[in-house]
């Protein structure tokens, strides 16, 4: 499969501070990447470079064949880069439907009508239908990540970026999320998932990379990550 | 069944009949009225266009002005300026006070933008003290003193004659009645304008970006267009409603021209009582406004202080304005804009 995104020797700082330094990998297409590491290693500032929410210092970012270095977040949007946040930031005054439904209509460029019947199936898909008409401010904490999930698939994503979106669920709201997730997934979604709960990480991704102090520290297969020592030693704390 | 969206709702339908009976009866009422409440009548029409339009800037687009005075004086002054120095007609050249506040407001936009929330507001406010300041060294407009329309020109407005002989009306009172059907057509416009904008997917995401502009953008709204379509429209629009103003009292001064007491603080109050972010609240704050001007005029700083005891009450016990009281207790939706998915059926249930 071709690689729908490479970041290539990627810096970003914030004044003296290096959040990422010089990161570099791909991701072939159709492929579901966990990316993990302590607080503050930079994770949640990765996917704000790659949406282009931030520019980069240093390095190149090509997405699906083109530079898209420069390029502003909505044009990436357009593109097929949909996100979702770590704290849910839905549009609170709107119902979920309209949530939706002016997600795929700007970032699919689409008129309104043309994107009701998508809007429904990504509704059903995350189990929020019954929710439809509800306004997102009245959600649960489970809806509200249901409906992140949902709105950043209305935007037509190609790549899909979910950032900690398992964070603070039970064990059944989050294996509904993770079953949600994995039926995206099969569809064909490439997506890239910040993590910090493991078990619905590996529940999903065919490769971790790991970062700590704005560096990849590892990259593989989850098994063979979650066995390596610097690993263990860094991010789980396990004295190896 | 197909799912369907719908904003359409029974009272919304009864809202547009009523509306239309309504605009009928506001046309002809110069018929029967006396002059003193079509003057009322002007004053409600253009404060309730005024207030629209800062509720769309406020409550639909998250834009904070308190700086919207400087349109409503420029408009009024690129009327008086089509008048006395290049001749024009005074109803002829309330365009020129449409296209004076456009060409101010990008300046405004390109500075305030800058800024945000509480400095928004404050940057707004000093662009219009500074825009009063420099029009009040316009010598040949009256300088800080300011001038009338002249004789020849009030007296000769289009339309005038017609009024009088149709209605068997003084000038004055004819040039009244023209200025009322001006505002009540500028009234009319300006709602079903916002109400075409919201029904629209341009209101989706203008909604989307007062509610969270990050976010917004991330979704592939360009938050900054929006935001400058939205003020452009609004200080466009707001210049209209200045020239009419001051065409209807032929008498400007930068200090009357740029208030904002009157051209602000009012219009919020209006929008905050009534109820910012939906259109009828202005409509309902305009009257509560009328009434209580009508009632308390007469107590000077009284006035003024009981005003502001009403909005701070309001803010605190029902801060989505006595339309959302009357709306959270009956559902009531005269201007529906929220698109309503039917049709549909779920596990449990259908919609």
């Amino acid at each position: 499969m071709p690689d729908i995104l490479t970041l290539t020797d990627v810096s970003r700082s914030f004044g003296a501070l290096k959040v990422t330094d010089g990161v570099s990998f791909s991701v072939p297409k159709g492929q579901a990447l966990g990316i993990i590491g302590p607080n503050g290693a930079g994770k949640s500032t990765l996917f704000n470079l790659i949406t282009g929410n931030i520019l980069p210092d240093a390095g190149s970012i090509t997405l699906m064949g083109r530079d898209v270095t420069r390029l502003p977040a909505r044009a990436r949007v357009r593109m097929g880069v949909g996100r979702s946040f770590q704290i849910p930031q839905p549009f609170e005054g709107l119902t979920v439907f309209e949530n939706l439904a002016v997600a795929a209509s700007f970032g699919q460029n689409r008129s309104e009508a043309a994107v009701t019947a998508d809007c429904v199936a990504i509704l059903r898909d995350c189990e929020l239908l019954h929710r439809a008409n509800t306004f997102a401010g009245a959600l649960s904490l489970l809806d509200r990540k249901r409906l992140e999930l949902a709105r950043a698939m209305a935007t037509g994503p190609e790549l899909l970026l979910l950032d900690e979106i398992a964070g603070g669920l039970t064990e059944g709201e989050c294996q509904a999320l993770i079953a949600t997730i994995k039926g995206l997934h099969a569809k064909g979604t490439t997506i890239i998932w910040i993590e910090h709960v493991l078990h619905a990480l590996t529940a999903v991704v065919e490769r971790l990379l790991v970062l700590d102090f704005g560096r990849v520290i590892g990259l593989g297969e989850p098994e063979a990550i979650m066995a390596s020592r610097e690993v263990r030693e860094i991010y789980l704390g396990i004295e190896v | 069944m197909q799912p369907t969206v719908t904003t359409r709702t029974r009272a919304g339908t009864l809202t547009g009949l009523f509306a239309l009976l309504l605009i009928a009866a506001g046309l002809a009422l110069p018929a029967f009225a006396s002059r003193s409440l079509i003057q009322d009548l002007f004053f409600i029409l253009t404060m309730l266009t005024l207030a629209q339009l800062w509720n769309l800037l406020a409550g639909y687009g998250g834009l904070v002005s308190v700086g919207q005075q400087a349109f409503v004086g420029i408009g009024a002054y690129a009327m008086f300026a089509g008048v006395i120095l290049w001749g024009m007609d005074p109803v002829l050249a309330i365009p020129l006070g449409g296209l004076a506040a456009l060409a101010l407001a990008i300046p405004t936009a390109f500075f305030a933008f800058r800024l945000a929330g509480a400095y928004f507001a404050i940057g707004t406010w000093v662009i219009a003290e500074v825009t009063r300041l420099l029009v009040a060294q316009w010598k040949t407009l009256g300088g800080g003193t300011g001038t009338s329309l002249p004789r020849e020109a009030t007296s000769n407005i289009i339309g005038v004659e017609t009024i009088r002989a149709l209605f068997d009306v003084r000038e004055a009172a004819a040039r009244d009645i023209l200025a009322y059907w001006l505002a009540l057509a500028l009234a009319v416009l300006t709602i079903a304008a916002i109400y075409a904008l919201l029904r629209n997917r341009l209101g989706l995401a203008l909604a989307a970006v007062r509610d969270n502009a990050e976010a917004a953008n991330s979704v592939g709204i360009d938050a900054g267009r929006i935001r400058w379509a939205v003020f452009l429209i609004a200080a466009a629009m707001t210049g209209l409603v200045g020239a009419l103003i001051y065409v209807q009292t032929a008498r400007i001064s930068p200090d009357a021209a740029f208030s904002v007491t009157d051209w602000t603080a009012y219009v919020i109050f209006i929008v905050v009582i009534g109820g910012i972010g939906r259109i009828e609240g202005p409509i309902l704050g305009v009257l509560v406004f009328y009434a209580l001007q009508t009632l308390l005029a007469d107590y000077g700083a009284w006035y003024l202080l009981t005003l502001g005891l009403i909005a701070i009450a309001v803010m605190l016990f029902a801060p989505r304005g006595l339309w959302g009281l009357i709306s959270d207790r009956t559902g009531l939706q005269l201007f529906p804009v929220q698109r309503r998915l039917t049709g549909i059926s779920f596990k449990g249930g259908q919609t």
